[in-house]
């Protein structure tokens, strides 16, 4: 029987997330890949804004902080100056979908050789629970305290559907990690991520539907339950493109 | 020294940013800057540097931000609105005390304002480029060759004191041609992350992780970071001042002008000469830090001080505390994209010696 123990590339410190919160399953895939890879000391990673700002702390390779949206630039930065090396990026859905969109879409689109995984909990977490670009018709919010009307606030951005259209695109995927078949499944979507990248095949995207109970005023369980029943069929889970794009 | 090549200021600051090892650049299109992207299209490639389009002035400033970040010398460049658009990233490259060289040919402004040469940027360049507590290395060129070797110095500067660089020049260098000269000796080499230990480079499991950083949720501790940081700018002030006296030696009036615009001081200052004023020009080239101790030396025997820009008056601000008002500071200057000829700054400065001598 294999030891259960924390991954090399997730550093032993105690994490800053909110109970229930699924942050810390996707930073220990993320983790777990890098080990099962035996690529640590040749990645680079960049966090971004959001919950999950201080995950410089939690990676055990070099890190380093983007600022809100920016991370595919910082990213293209560090790969462009290093193609030799792994680079990936962390993202909330605020970040990515909202601030960075512009960003997002050009890196997807020039085939940058990285890894993106975006966290997409449909909302901004770290802030206080405001209306993300990914919150959905109806929920309620701290800044949709009637719930978000689509003909005020618009529609939610769906990005995995969007990106699938760009020539860059290698690997565009939507999992989620509510249970544990599903965690397997996200974990073997980011491990593609990482395959794309060294093989220099594009541009990919693992996009992770998670929980934010505190936010959601729920408990972890009721969390979960809603992500299942109000979540998934919005944003399906799947992949939306996979295949080299050099 | 090689035989003198003809090239436009624009020009002579890219190649000579590659002869400086810079390896990446990144930068979005705007006037009156396009030839050093469109130089460095062609060059980058066949020398093994990266030359990449961004999708936005954002973009390129944070290209720059994780270029510099993983060690490599790095630059971006643009024109005022696209500086602007900039300040963000390099307040975090500061925060995060990275080197990089950052080039802004000023256009005037507010705004759109226009495309013809200007110096309105000054304030932003030595005040603001970015919110929080920071400065970066300013660097004012006025000929073309001064273009190219101010490059060097950028790095080198950037570098040695890990913060960002900027060649502040305007439309007119930018765009002017005159004979240039390199090094043609020296082996053109990229820069790799060697000397910077503190860089993301992947840890390649020799030493813990580095993290490239500006976020200290703990007031203390980022007081302590941003006090470490002015230590080091108290370092620069003491070493790295620039400026050049032009017959201030026995000048009753000495008139203040960098960049483009100490030229045409300088033709003035000729043409009160002709006339019996003792005049000089004192051009600073290093804006921040500002050369405090020459300008008081070269004002020695100044009975009057004019500062002349291409703007409506920034930099007289730095004369004067520089100065600390010991000697009346008076300004000249043409705003919006005009460029003030040598009569006009003539007749400043026979106005401020009283009237035609």
């Amino acid at each position: 029987m294999p030891e259960f123990k924390r991954p090399h590339a997730l550093c032993d410190v105690p994490l800053h997330y909110c109970p229930g919160c699924t942050h810390g399953i996707i930073h220990r895939l993320v983790a777990e890949v890098i080990d099962e890879m035996g690529i640590e000391g040749d990645t680079i990673g960049v966090c971004p804004v959001g919950c999950s700002v201080m995950a410089y702390d939690y990676f055990n390779c070099d890190m380093l902080e983007a600022s809100h949206g920016r991370s595919p630039a910082v990213a293209t930065g560090v790969k462009r100056a290093n193609p030799d090396k792994f680079v990936f990026t962390y993202q909330g859905d605020g970040d990515l979908a909202a601030i960075g969109t512009a960003e997002t879409v050009h890196a997807a689109t020039r085939g940058e050789n990285i890894t993106v995984i975006f966290v997409n909990n449909t909302t901004y977490g770290m802030t206080g629970g405001q209306m993300a670009p990914t919150t959905l018709p109806g929920q309620i919010t701290q800044t949709t305290p009637y719930g978000r009307n689509t003909s005020v606030e618009g529609f939610p951005v769906k990005m995995c559907e969007m990106l699938s259209q760009l020539d860059g695109v290698a690997l565009a995927e939507r999992v989620t990690v509510i249970d544990p078949k599903s965690v397997m499944t996200a974990k073997k979507a980011i491990r593609k991520g990482f395959e794309f990248q060294k093989n220099k095949q594009g541009f990919s995207i693992i996009e992770v539907l998670s929980t934010c109970p505190t936010n959601w005023g729920k408990t972890p369980v009721e969390a979960l339950q809603r992500l299942k029943d109000e979540m998934i069929p919005y944003y399906p889970l799947g992949v939306y493109k996979e295949g080299a794009v050099r | 020294m090689s035989e003198l090549t003809l090239m436009k200021g624009n020009e002579a600051l890219a190649e000579a940013a590659i002869r400086a090892g810079c390896k990446c650049f990144f930068g979005y299109p705007i006037t009156p800057q396009t030839e050093i992207s469109a130089y460095l299209s062609k060059r980058m490639p066949k020398v093994g540097g990266v030359f990449l389009q961004a999708e936005s002035e954002v973009a390129a400033i944070n290209m720059v931000y994780g270029c510099a970040g993983s060690g490599i010398r790095c630059m971006t460049s643009s024109s005022s609105p696209g500086i602007s658009l900039k300040t963000e990233g390099i307040s975090y490259i500061a925060g995060a005390d990275l080197p990089c060289v950052i080039i802004n040919v000023q256009r005037g402004g507010p705004g759109l304002g226009g495309i013809q040469p200007s110096q309105a940027d000054y304030w932003q360049v030595t005040r603001a480029l970015g919110h929080g507590d920071f400065h970066v290395l300013v660097f004012a060129p006025s000929t073309v060759q001064e273009m190219a070797d101010t490059v060097t110095k950028a790095f080198d500067l950037a570098d040695k004191y890990r913060m960002p660089a900027v060649i502040l020049a305007d439309g007119l260098l930018g765009q002017m041609m005159e004979p240039v000269a390199f090094d043609e000796s020296a082996e053109i080499k990229l820069s790799d992350a060697s000397g910077k230990p503190w860089a993301a480079t992947g840890h390649g499991n020799k030493r813990k992780h580095n993290i490239i950083n500006s976020l200290y949720l703990q007031a203390a501790e980022l007081e302590e970071k941003i006090r470490a940081r002015f230590e080091r700018y108290e370092q620069v002030k003491a070493n790295e001042t620039m400026a050049e006296c032009y017959k201030t030696e026995d000048a009753e009036i000495v008139v203040v002008a960098y960049g483009s615009t100490a030229r045409l001081a300088k033709s003035a200052v000729e043409l009160a000469r002709k006339e019996g004023i003792k005049a000089g020009v004192f051009r600073p080239v290093t804006l921040w830090p500002y050369p405090e101790r020459e300008i008081n030396e070269a004002c020695k025997n100044a009975k009057k001080v004019l500062t002349v820009e291409m703007s409506m008056g920034q930099m007289v601000d730095d004369v004067k505390l520089a100065l600390n008002c010991r000697i009346p500071v008076e300004f000249f200057g043409r705003t919006g994209g005009v460029i003030p000829g040598p009569a006009e700054i003539l007749n400043k400065i026979k106005e401020m010696t009283g009237g035609d001598k």
